[in-house]
C-alpha cells in the first residue's frame, strides 16, 4: 500500500543522506522525497512517499525513528491528511492543438505561466493522481518537458507534526 | 626573558593553573581533554597526516594510555572489545583517507552487535574536502551505513560539545559506534574550551522505562505458562541485566537459553540453562524454542542464525512476550504479541516486582511435566564426541581450557568452527566473558579482541580460541602484544582448513573443497618465536591438557604464548540447523 511519511529531522549536513541511506540499505521503496527547511531554520520537513505491506511500513517508520538527528515521524495514510503535488508541464502548443491545450488545463484548475508562439507551459497542483489524469488526457506528442516534485502532505485539522 | 606579545605570570603561577579553566584551546587539546574528562583510559589508534596535531598532545599528557596497533583494523576491535568487557565506552584513533578505510570492518563489527565504541578520525583540511586531497576520503559517507551516528566537525567551536554527543549516543539507548570526524585545520584552529557535563539532544530521547500495562500483560502470561521458555541475547549483557535475569528464571523455574552474543548473560552450569540455541544451539533448546507455548524474549532479535526458517518457527502456536530497547527489533522477523521498549535491566527489575506481589504462581505440574520432556531431550547428549580419538579433538581442547582457567577466564574467539565450539565447550558462567563477533562474523577479531581485554584487566586469564586461517587475518598484531607485553594465550585449533567452510562444503557441496584448504602455513611456533613470544606446537590428546596448564601457568605469566594445536581435519560442529531448514530440523552428529 502506498504510505505518505513526514517527519522533522535536525536540518544539518547530510541529514538527506541519512534518511536516502536508510532506505537502499534496507531495500524499502521510495517513491518520491521532498524535503526543504521549515519556518524553525534548524528543522527540515520530509516528506516520503513509499509502498510496502503493513510489516514494512512498521520498520520503516521505526527505523526512520532510530535515526538520531530525527525527531519526529508521521505516517500521513494514517489519518486524515491533504497531499498536494506542484508540477511544471511544457507542452506544443500550435494550431488547433493550441486551443484545446488551453481548455485541458483549465478543466484541471492549471494556469499557464509562460508563452511563446508554440510552446505553453503549465502549472498545475493537486494529489499524485490527478497529475497523473491530467497527462493521460492530453496526446503524449505534445509534451515537451515535465518536473513533479513529489508530494507533500499535511494532517487535517487539529492533527500536525511539529516539535 | 620575555618575548613580545608574551604574558608575564607571577611567581608560583604555573602552566597548569591555566591549563584548568577557560583557557582557549587548539582543536586537538580539545579532542585529548574531552576523552580524558571522559576517563577514558585507553585510546587504541595509528598515527598518519591529519592526526598528528592530536598525537603531538597525547604526547604531552598522561591521563590515558595510547596503544599502538599495526592495523587500524586492529585498534577498533581492541576498543571493541575493552569495551564489550568492561562495559565503559572503547576509544579508537585513526588518520584520514586508508586509516578510516581500515577501521570501517572494526566499526562495521561494533556496530552489528551494539557495542559502544567512539572512533576520532583524522580528515584532510576543511577548504581541502572534496578537492580529492591526498589521503581524502568521505568518512561520514563511507561510515553512515554501519554506525549509530557521525559528525564531521567543521568549526573548532563544535568539537568538546561533539566529542560529549558521540559518548552519549554511542552510551545509552541501543549502544553503537560513534565516528567523529576532524579536519586537521580543526586540530589547530582555537577556542574557548570547558567541556560540558551533559548536552541536549531534541531528537535523541532513548525509552528506558518499560510500559506498565504491558508489564503487568506479560506477568499474567508467564504465570499462564504450561510450556514456558526464556530466551536472552547479548541485549542482557549489553544492559547489566545477567543478575535480575538470575532472580527471575529462578523465581518462576523456567529454562533459559542463551544466543551466541547472550552467552553468560545466565549462568551455563546452571541446571535450567539448556545451553546455545541457534544453527549450532543444543538439541534441548532448539526443541524448547519450538514448542514452547510461551516465549519470554530479552534483549535479543530473532535472527536468522537464531531461529532459522521464522515461517517454520511459526507453525507452532505459541505466545510471545518480546523485551529489547530498540523497537526497531520488535516484530521485524518474528511477531510478538507484548512487546515492551525499554532498558532490560529497567524491565527485568519491574517484572520481579509484579511477580513477587503476584497471587498466582507458575503451574507446577505443567511445568514439571514440561521439564521432564526437556530432561529427554537434553539426554540425547547432543555435544558428545569421540573421547578416544588418537587425533586431538577441538572439543577437547576447548573443554580442557574450562577446566584448567576453571571457567573463569575472559574468552575471545575468531569466527568459525572453532567459535562454535568455544560457544559449546566453554561454559560461561559470568556475563562480559565471551567476546566474540556474532553478527557480522569478522574473522581477525580473535587476537585484537584479546589484547583489549588483557589492557582492561592486566591480572586476568585471556584466551583467545582461534584457527589457523582467523589468525592470519590480524596476526601483525603479535608485534603489538610484545611492545606492551600483553600476556594473552593464544590457542590455535589448527585443521588446515578453514573449517567452517569445509563443513558447507561436505555437506552442501558434494565435498569440492573449492579454496578453503590452508596451504602453506608458517611454522607458528617460530613465527610466535620472532616476535618474542613463547610458541608451542601440540601434536597428541595426551599433551593438550599440560600445555594449557603450562601456558597459564605462573612461569608464563607475563609471557604471550601461541600454541599451536594439530587437530582434526574432518571434524564438524554439530548439531546443526541447515539454512532455511527450522529450529527443530537440526543434524545431529549420531546421524551422520
Amino acid at each position: 500500500m502506498r504510505h505518505i511519511i513526514s517527519l522533522l529531522m535536525e536540518n544539518e549536513a547530510g541529514a538527506l543522506s541519512r534518511v536516502a541511506g536508510l532506505f537502499s540499505a534496507r531495500a524499502y521503496n521510495i517513491e518520491s522525497l521532498t524535503v526543504a527547511p521549515t519556518e524553525d531554520a534548524t528543522l527540515s520537513r520530509m516528506t516520503i512517499v513509499t509502498t510496502g505491506s503493513e510489516d514494512v511500513i512498521e520498520q520503516i517508520t521505526k527505523q526512520l525513528n532510530k535515526l538520531v538527528d530525527v525527531i519526529k515521524v508521521m505516517d500521513l495514510t494514517e489519518g486524515r491528511h491533504i497531499e498536494r503535488e506542484l508540477m511544471l508541464l511544457k507542452v506544443k502548443a500550435v494550431g488547433a492543438g493550441r486551443e484545446e491545450m488551453k481548455r485541458t488545463a483549465d478543466i484541471f484548475r492549471g494556469r499557464i505561466i509562460d508563452v511563446t508562439d508554440s510552446t505553453y507551459t503549465i502549472e498545475l497542483t493537486g494529489t499524485g493522481s490527478k497529475l497523473d489524469a491530467f497527462l493521460e488526457a492530453i496526446d503524449p506528442a505534445f509534451i515537451i518537458e515535465t518536473v513533479r516534485t513529489g508530494a507533500s502532505g499535511i494532517g487535517r485539522g487539529e492533527r500536525s507534526l511539529k516539535v | 626573558m620575555t618575548g613580545v606579545g608574551q604574558t608575564d605570570y607571577p611567581p608560583g603561577f604555573t602552566n597548569d593553573l591555566i591549563y584548568c579553566q577557560f583557557m582557549e584551546a587548539t582543536g586537538a587539546e580539545i579532542v585529548v581533554r574531552s576523552l580524558a574528562e571522559e576517563g577514558v583510559e585507553f585510546v587504541f589508534g595509528y598515527p598518519g597526516g591529519a592526526v598528528l596535531n592530536i598525537y603531538d598532545e597525547i604526547f604531552k599528557q598522561d591521563k590515558f594510555k595510547h596503544v599502538l596497533v599495526r592495523h587500524e583494523q586492529a585498534a577498533v576491535h581492541a576498543a571493541d572489545a575493552y569495551a564489550r568487557a568492561t562495559g565503559r565506552v572503547g576509544v579508537a584513533l585513526v588518520t584520514s583517507g586508508p586509516g578510516v578505510t581500515n577501521a570501517v570492518t572494526g566499526i562495521a563489527t561494533a556496530y552489528m552487535d551494539s557495542i559502544p565504541i567512539v572512533v576520532v578520525t583524522g580528515q584532510v583540511p576543511t577548504p581541502a574536502i572534496g578537492m580529492d586531497a591526498f589521503q581524502e576520503v568521505d568518512t561520514v559517507g563511507i561510515t553512515r551505513p554501519c554506525v549509530k551516528h557521525n559528525f564531521l566537525v567543521k568549526d573548532v567551536k563544535d568539537l568538546a560539545a561533539t566529542m560529549k554527543k558521540a559518548f552519549i549516543i554511542a552510551a545509552t539507548g541501543r549502544p553503537g559506534p560513534v565516528v567523529v570526524d576532524v579536519p586537521k585545520d580543526v586540530t589547530y584552529h582555537t577556542t574557548d574550551f570547558e567541556y560540558p557535563a551533559t548536552v541536549e539532544m531534541r531528537s535523541y530521547n532513548p525509552v528506558v522505562k518499560g510500559h506498565s500495562g504491558q508489564l503487568k500483560r506479560a506477568v499474567q502470561m508467564l504465570l499462564e505458562a504450561k510450556r514456558p521458555m526464556i530466551y536472552t541475547g547479548g541485549g542482557v549483557v549489553l544492559g547489566n541485566a545477567a543478575a535480575q535475569l538470575v532472580e527471575v528464571a529462578r523465581l518462576l523455574g523456567f529454562p533459559v537459553t542463551n544466543t551466541l552474543m547472550g552467552l553468560g548473560g545466565y549462568p551455563a552450569t546452571d541446571r535450567q540453562n539448556l545451553g546455545m540455541l541457534g544453527m549450532h544451539g543444543t538439541y534441548e533448546a532448539n526443541m524448547a524454542m519450538q514448542h514452547c507455548d510461551v516465549l519470554l524474549a530479552v534483549g535479543a532479535r530473532f535472527d536468522d542464525r537464531v531461529i532459522g526458517n521464522p515461517a517454520h518457527f511459526a507453525r507452532e502456536q505459541r505466545r510471545i512476550i518480546h523485551v529489547d530497547i530498540d523497537p526497531s527489533s520488535i516484530s521485524k522477523r518474528v511477531k510478538v504479541d507484548v512487546p515492551i521498549v525499554g532498558d532490560v535491566k529497567n524491565v527485568l527489575t519491574e517484572m520481579l516486582t509484579l511477580l513477587k506481589q503476584a497471587k498466582d504462581r507458575p503451574d507446577a505440574e505443567a511445568l514439571t511435566a514440561w521439564w521432564t520432556q526437556i530432561e529427554l531431550w537434553r539426554s540425547k547428549n547432543c555435544l558428545k564426541y569421540n573421547k578416544q580419538s588418537p587425533i586431538i579433538k577441538p572439543q577437547y581442547v576447548v573443554e580442557k581450557l574450562w577446566e584448567v582457567t576453571k571457567g573463569e577466564a575472559y574468552v575471545t574467539s575468531d569466527v568459525g568452527q572453532h567459535q562454535m565450539w568455544a560457544a559449546q565447550y566453554y561454559k560461561f558462567d559470568q556475563p562480559r566473558r565471551w567476546i566474540n563477533s556474532g553478527g557480522l562474523g569478522t574473522m581477525g577479531v580473535g587476537l585484537p579482541y584479546a589484547m583489549g581485554v588483557q589492557l582492561a584487566f592486566p591480572d586476568a586469564q585471556v584466551a583467545c580460541i582461534t584457527g589457523e586461517s582467523s589468525i592470519q587475518m590480524n596476526i601483525q598484531e603479535l608485534s603489538t602484544c610484545k611492545q606492551y607485553r600483553i600476556p594473552v594465550k593464544v590457542l590455535t585449533l589448527n585443521n588446515r582448513y578453514m573449517g567452517m567452510v569445509r563443513q558447507w562444503q561436505e555437506f552442501f557441496y558434494g565435498s569440492r573443497y573449492a579454496e578453503s584448504y590452508m596451504e602453506s602455513l608458517p611454522d607458528f611456533v617460530k613465527l610466535a618465536e620472532a616476535y618474542g613470544h613463547v610458541g608451542m606446537k601440540i601434536e597428541k590428546p595426551e599433551d593438550v591438557e599440560a600445555a594449557i596448564r603450562e601456558a597459564f601457568s605462573p612461569a608464563l605469566k607475563e609471557r604471550m604464548v601461541f600454541m599451536d594445536f594439530q587437530t582434526d581435519q574432518t571434524e564438524n560442529v554439530f548439531p546443526m540447523v541447515e539454512g532455511g531448514k527450522g529450529l527443530s530440523e537440526m543434524i545431529l552428529a549420531e546421524e551422520l
